[in-house]
């Protein structure tokens, strides 16, 4: 089965770390992707660019309509994501409780769900 | 004389549910692996008891006969809903295909499911109320409307609690096993938890005129008891204690009008001997297992109150000490607030005065009423009058419980006169 990690973090918080601990975080992050590829829970994974980067759209009657930033303004902030492959939530719990940018932040763990189309 | 049989059968199977359905169900869950199916099962298996043992006679072993029963029924429905649905049909191979290599129900795999049971309730990836509920419903086998009257809550809120728990069980997969080693001391954390919860909200009911529901203690006291059996870990040995001493108070901390006594005031000839014996005995074993927590310091702080023949006789240096201990374990303010009335016994109502105040001073425990209701009492025997009046005002102000307002109310018209 799929999960989907979402990293959330304070986008205020990342930005205090200073550039040693920073480096550090990122140098963690990547090696726990490469020890998730050998433990064969790795599917993908990546950062994400700060929410002001982001625009929201919301197709409507035919219009889309385009705002700037992210979906809810809330504390933390959607930072980065893992999708991983585990047997249950207790061993998806297991790999997401130690990835490391958690460390400052949040993880929250989503089964995916898998859309099939309707059978005739 | 065949009737004689029918009757001793249905009596039979009557007893059977009371004493094995919880057991049976644990063991369909995996089988089944979901939660609806084994419930639908056991449901099954029994309606099959009443129809088969009066006709047939009792098996020599009838709670493996009724998990076969439920297991081929569930099969059974599967394949004929199959017709609709293909998917099913897969499912009711795999079940089936799962059946040939079944583990044989001995009474470990049994025990064992019982326990997969109670920590997969008390996930803590399911909502605290939802573990609750759910702990109530299935390792305890109460129905929505009793843990709905139990709770204040209306049977189609315990339901919908129930059902969203069920499903998330399934689609976020809470796998139906008891957590490895590593993780074993969290998970029970939750458990415990979850079980104190359900005895505490029937020790003392949180809001209405009954001040006990003692159905809610006696279940949590039977789970607990059923974990220790199962799980003889420190902490559980601790939680068990500190039920049983509690509960060995209940008829000595009401008047038979359902006023409140305070602990200093209870006839001590009241409390329950069996139970505090049980429950100390407990707190000695997980003591010397020096893997001991919180659980177990409360209830050594209750034993050491179990034992002694008075409030005046209490031993409050050894219970000063132990809240000493469990502040550094787990510093709270509620806890710090009864070390002071420890330390009040101990050294006089000015020194916990002292220390209550300080609590208070800092902001903390400002909106809870036995801070207040403590604090007022210490300056009562102070005679400090004026300030005692004003706390346990503060303290009827927070007051949620009938008896609770009724006991502030005598104290607040005796400092009047």
């Amino acid at each position: 089965m799929k999960y989907l990690c979402l990293v959330y973090i304070e986008e205020k918080k990342l930005k205090a770390l200073s550039k040693s601990e920073y480096d550090a975080l990122v140098a963690d992050a990547l090696a726990y992707d490469d020890e998730l590829q050998r433990s064969g829970h790795y599917i993908v994974s990546n950062a994400l660019e700060s929410v002001q980067a982001a625009t929201t759209l919301r197709p409507r009657n035919g219009k889309v309509s385009i705002t700037d930033g992210p979906f809810a303004e809330t504390k933390e902030q959607l930072g980065g994501f893992i999708l991983i492959e585990a047997t249950d939530l207790n061993e998806a719990l297991h790999v997401a409780a130690k990835i490391p940018p958690g460390r400052i932040g949040s993880i929250e763990v989503r089964p995916v769900k898998e859309l099939t189309a309707a059978q005739a | 004389m065949k009737d004689d049989t029918a009757d001793r059968a249905r009596g039979m199977v009557d007893a059977v549910y009371r004493a094995e359905s919880r057991r049976v169900l644990a063991t369909l869950i995996r089988l089944l692996g979901s939660f609806d199916l084994a419930e639908e099962a056991l449901h099954d298996a029994f309606t099959a008891a009443v129809e088969q043992w009066p006709r047939e006679g009792v098996p020599a072993n009838p709670r493996a006969w009724l998990v076969s029963a439920g297991r081929f029924r569930a099969i059974d429905k599967i394949r004929r809903r199959a017709r609709f649905d293909a998917a099913l049909v897969e499912l009711a191979n795999e079940l089936d295909a799962d059946a040939e290599i079944a583990p044989e129900v001995d009474h470990q795999g049994v025990e064992d499911d019982r326990l997969r049971l109670i920590f997969t309730c008390c996930h803590p990836a399911l909502p605290a109320d939802a573990q609750v509920a759910l702990t109530l419903r299935e390792v305890c086998g109460l129905t929505t409307e009793e843990i709905a009257r139990a709770f204040l809550s209306t049977p189609s809120t315990v339901a919908q609690r129930i059902v969203r728990a069920k499903n998330k069980i399934r689609d976020a997969r809470i796998p139906y096993q008891v957590p490895s080693r590593d993780e074993l001391a969290d998970r029970l954390e939750s458990v415990l938890r979850v079980i104190y919860l359900v005895f505490n909200e029937g020790y003392s009911a949180s809001s209405g005129e009954a001040l006990t529901r003692h159905d809610l203690s006696g279940e949590a006291i039977r789970v607990g008891r059923l974990l220790l059996e199962l799980l003889p870990e420190p902490e559980v040995m601790g939680l068990a204690a500190l039920m049983l001493i509690q509960e060995s108070r209940r008829t000595a901390r009401t008047t038979p009008t359902g006023e409140i006594v305070l602990l200093d005031d209870q006839d001590r000839t009241l409390w329950n001997r069996e139970q505090i014996e049980e429950g100390s005995a407990l707190v000695e074993r997980s003591l010397s297992s020096r893997r001991f927590g919180p659980y177990t310091l409360q209830a050594a702080i209750a034993a050491v109150h179990a034992e002694a023949p008075s409030a005046a006789a209490t031993d409050w240096n050894e219970i000063v000490g132990l809240y000493d201990v469990l502040m550094r374990m787990i510093p709270s303010p509620v806890i710090e607030l009864n070390r002071a009335v420890a330390v009040a016994m101990r050294d006089g109502p000015a020194a916990g005065l002292e220390l209550i105040d300080a609590i208070l001073g800092r902001g903390d425990l400002a909106d809870y009423q036995f801070a207040h209701s403590t604090r007022a009492d210490l300056c009562r025997r102070l005679g400090r009058t004026q300030e005692a009046r004003a706390a346990y005002q503060r303290a009827l102000d927070l007051a949620r419980q009938a008896p609770e307002r009724r006991f502030l109310e005598g104290r607040l018209r005796e400092l009047a006169g």
